[in-house]
């Protein structure tokens, strides 16, 4: 074993004058960073196993704790900064791919940042939403050409399946393996009460959660796994999942060792079995495949489930968009770039994929030039990080949105980036029942609550300010966007004007 | 017993059609006619029993909960997909992708399979599934295994022929492949090995299922040796426990 050149990246300080040596830190870290000294009778610290995860800080009764970047510096380089040297000694001691968790953090352009909303002043009144009525309510699934009525005025047309959210913003997929028991009652608690959806990723779907059912979107991945007849029929709808946006091309692989008794018993897999998903699915190598599959899945639920296609955000999405529409999708999921993930290959989470606001421009104006923008709804993920996020992509042209690492942050998720290792100290990326039951679902799901909620009041205040009462009247309305800090050809791409044009 | 004429019908009212039979309890079904519509036994219950003349379009038996399918002809892709529970006979050869992620059950072919055989079956519990081939499989057979048994009796292969095509076996973590013979190493993926731990268990395995295959198709396989089969198995249930370094 050669010297391991790779220096911590987090310090820990213990404010001595405040430590009462209580030992909470030592109980609370997984990762072992806080460890008692016996036989000097004291609490001592290893920051090179620090993640950063803020627990220890947050549980400390003295607030003796802080945590900072490691103050240790390599010699000023543009080029060869600190991480890429880091990265190098990490590959170079291991012979290992990169594996990284959460969304692309790299310092790519955020578009929603560069987009501003209108607000009526004059010409049009601005709304009151707390003394007005206003209507947050969307409706998921294919839209009828027109609408027939008899001469009493009682519809003719047969309306096609749909599903209606309260609020435009469901829980985005995150399977049982990669995220908890315990967050995953949390998710479909507070979607149960807000009115809307969570997704059970591509894990299966443990029995006990069936009675969420109606809010709950059922996935299929490429790995199959835990998909039968009853699997299908659980939910109120069913995801076809091509690709994610934290790694478009690839496969999932959710190591062994997170394989235990429960995660066994939803994915149909053995105890400590490697769940592998083929990159791709192999029954589908063709949008005429992918048509098989949705029509395989309606079969096999009676025609009475939307079928939603999940794609990662990439550079023909327009193109593949218009196929998954006319494969028969009922929804097409679109996942950005910045999508989180428990784990990744990081150059690809780095390296792969497109911003969602740019890919969600060009499908909605794509889907609109060929006259089919009403057979499929527009779902976007991809980090979505506030109700400003939600309403500019309602205005660019998506129907609701999904989010995935808001939620988790809700419910603690402090960012460390660190899902990979299953050894979250906030009990979401962990299948440790010690560390499970840190997340308790009947105080978290109310938080997940209070988050849409709020987001909720905020949309209907933005909605207000522009003189709209109803969010569908706000779908691809891009003339309530203006850019800012956006060159010519983003602007084309976003089919928005300059501030001030 | 029920007969439908699919000649002419579309999946969609076919499969109706079956669904209507099975809830008026007419679970012995007769199909004639089939010529390539899709879904035929998807999810169907333990009680279904279908056979079919003619060939049946792509993923016959998808989801299928514990269903009986006799198929007197050829059958197209994805027989199977992700099946749970039941049995089907084939009396012909079959499309690609058969068995694709079957989690239970058995699926006898009399004669040939294409590409991607076998891919991601898995099992759990007392749910092993089991795909029985008569004659010989394309590439790919099965890719990313997870469990389940795969048996290629190699009958009536050409001089020269193979019972496997290439990458056979390629990223196995679990499950059980039986070939009639030991084809070159070079056909076969990394993740797989031959095993030399073959068992009186392995043996009676193979002769019951041999044994039904005899019946079911009416052989007398008199030359077939069981003790010239090889057992195939995964290198290890975590084929790439080693490849990352977390960052």
């Amino acid at each position: 074993m050669s010297l391991d050149f790779n220096t911590p990246d987090f310090e820990v300080i213990r404010n001595g004058n405040r430590c009462i040596q209580c030992k909470v830190c030592v109980h609370q870290c997984a990762n072992a960073v806080h460890f008692y000294d016996e036989e000097y009778d004291v609490v001592c610290v290893d920051d090179s196993k620090c993640v950063n995860c803020h627990r220890c800080v947050t549980l400390c009764p003295t607030k003796a704790l802080v945590i900072r970047k490691y103050p240790l510096e390599f010699r000023e380089n543009f080029n060869w900064h600190g991480k890429a040297i880091k990265e190098i000694y990490k590959q170079s001691q291991t012979g290992g791919v990169l594996l990284s968790s959460m969304g692309n953090p790299e310092p790519f352009p955020i578009y929603w940042d560069k987009m501003l909303l209108n607000a009526s002043q004059v010409t049009n009144p601005s709304i009151d939403p707390l003394r007005e009525p206003m209507e947050t309510k969307v409706v998921i699934g294919r839209k009828p050409e027109r609408l027939k009525f008899d001469a009493n005025g009682k519809l003719l047309t047969k309306m096609p399946l749909n599903i209606e959210l309260k609020v435009p913003v469901m829980f985005s997929a995150m399977s049982y393996g990669s995220i908890s028991r315990n967050a995953h009652e949390s998710l479909a608690r507070a979607a149960e009460e807000l009115g809307i959806f969570y997704n059970t990723g591509e894990g299966g779907l443990s029995k006990d959660f069936y009675k969420y059912g109606k809010n709950t979107i059922v996935q299929v991945a490429s790995g199959r796994f835990g998909v039968h007849k009853e699997y299908l029929n659980a939910g109120a709808a069913i995801e076809i999942k091509i690709g994610q946006g934290a790694k478009p091309g690839i496969g999932g692989h959710l190591p062994g060792k997170k394989v235990g008794e429960d995660v066994s018993a939803t994915r149909m897999i053995p105890v400590g079995s490697d769940a592998i998903s083929p990159a791709p699915h192999h029954d589908i190598y063709s949008i005429e495949d992918l048509r098989q599959l949705i029509f395989s899945l309606k079969e096999a639920t009676g025609y009475k489930k939307p079928v939603f296609v999940k794609i990662a955000a990439v550079h023909n999405s327009a193109a593949i968009a218009s196929g998954v529409v006319r494969a028969g999708a009922d929804a097409i999921v679109v996942d950005g770039f910045r999508g989180g993930t428990g784990a990744a290959p990081t150059r690809v989470r780095n390296n792969v994929g497109i911003p969602i606001e740019l890919a969600l421009a060009a499908i909605d104006q794509r889907l609109r030039e060929e006259g089919i923008r009403n057979y499929c709804s527009l779902i976007v993920a991809g980090s979505i990080r506030n109700s400003s996020d939600v309403v500019k992509a309602i205005a660019l042209g998506a129907d609701a949105v999904y989010i995935g690492s808001a939620a988790v942050i809700a419910l603690g998720c402090h960012m460390c980036h660190s899902c990979s290792t299953g050894k979250c100290n906030w009990g979401i990326a962990t299948q440790y029942p010690e560390l499970v039951k840190r997340l308790n679902p009947d105080i978290m799901y109310k938080r997940l609550v209070n988050l849409i909620s709020a987001w909720n009041n905020e949309i209907q205040e933005l909605l207000g300010g522009m003189g709209i009462n109803a969010i569908e009247s706000l779908r691809g309305n891009r003339l309530m966007l203006r850019g800012v800090d956006l060159n010519e050809k983003e602007l084309e791409v976003l089919g928005i004007k300059y501030a001030g044009e | 017993m029920e007969t439908i004429d699919a000649l002419n019908v579309c999946y969609y009212d076919l499969n109706s059609l079956i669904d209507n039979s099975i809830e008026t309890d007419n679970n012995d079904i007769t199909l004639k006619n089939v010529f390539g519509q899709r879904y035929i036994g998807r999810g169907l219950p333990k009680k279904a029993k279908l056979k079919i003349y003619g060939t049946p379009g792509n993923d016959m038996a998808a989801y299928m909960d514990g269903a009986e399918i006799e198929v007197f002809g050829n059958s197209q892709d994805a027989v199977g997909n992700t099946m749970n529970y039941g049995k089907i006979v084939i009396h012909g050869n079959c499309g690609d992708t058969l068995g694709y992620a079957m989690r239970g059950g058995e699926i006898y072919v009399e004669g040939n399979v294409g590409y991607r055989v076998g891919i991601h079956m898995k099992e759990y519990k007392e749910m092993k599934p089991v795909i029985v081939i008569g004659g010989k499989a394309g590439d790919f057979l099965g890719e990313y295994m997870a469990g389940g048994v795969i048996i290629l009796l190699g009958l009536n292969l050409v001089k020269g022929e193979d019972v496997i095509g290439r990458f056979c076996g390629t990223g196995m973590h679990g499950g059980v492949i039986y070939l009639n013979g030991s084809p070159d190493e070079y056909k076969f993926g990394k993740e797989i090995v031959k095993s030399v731990d073959v068992t009186d268990e392995d043996i009676l395995f193979l002769r019951e299922h041999i044994n039904f295959y005899k019946k079911m198709f009416n052989k007398q396989l008199d030359n077939l040796k069981i003790e010239v089969f090889s057992k195939y198995v995964a290198v290890n249930k975590n084929p790439y426990l080693n490849m990352y370094c977390t960052y």
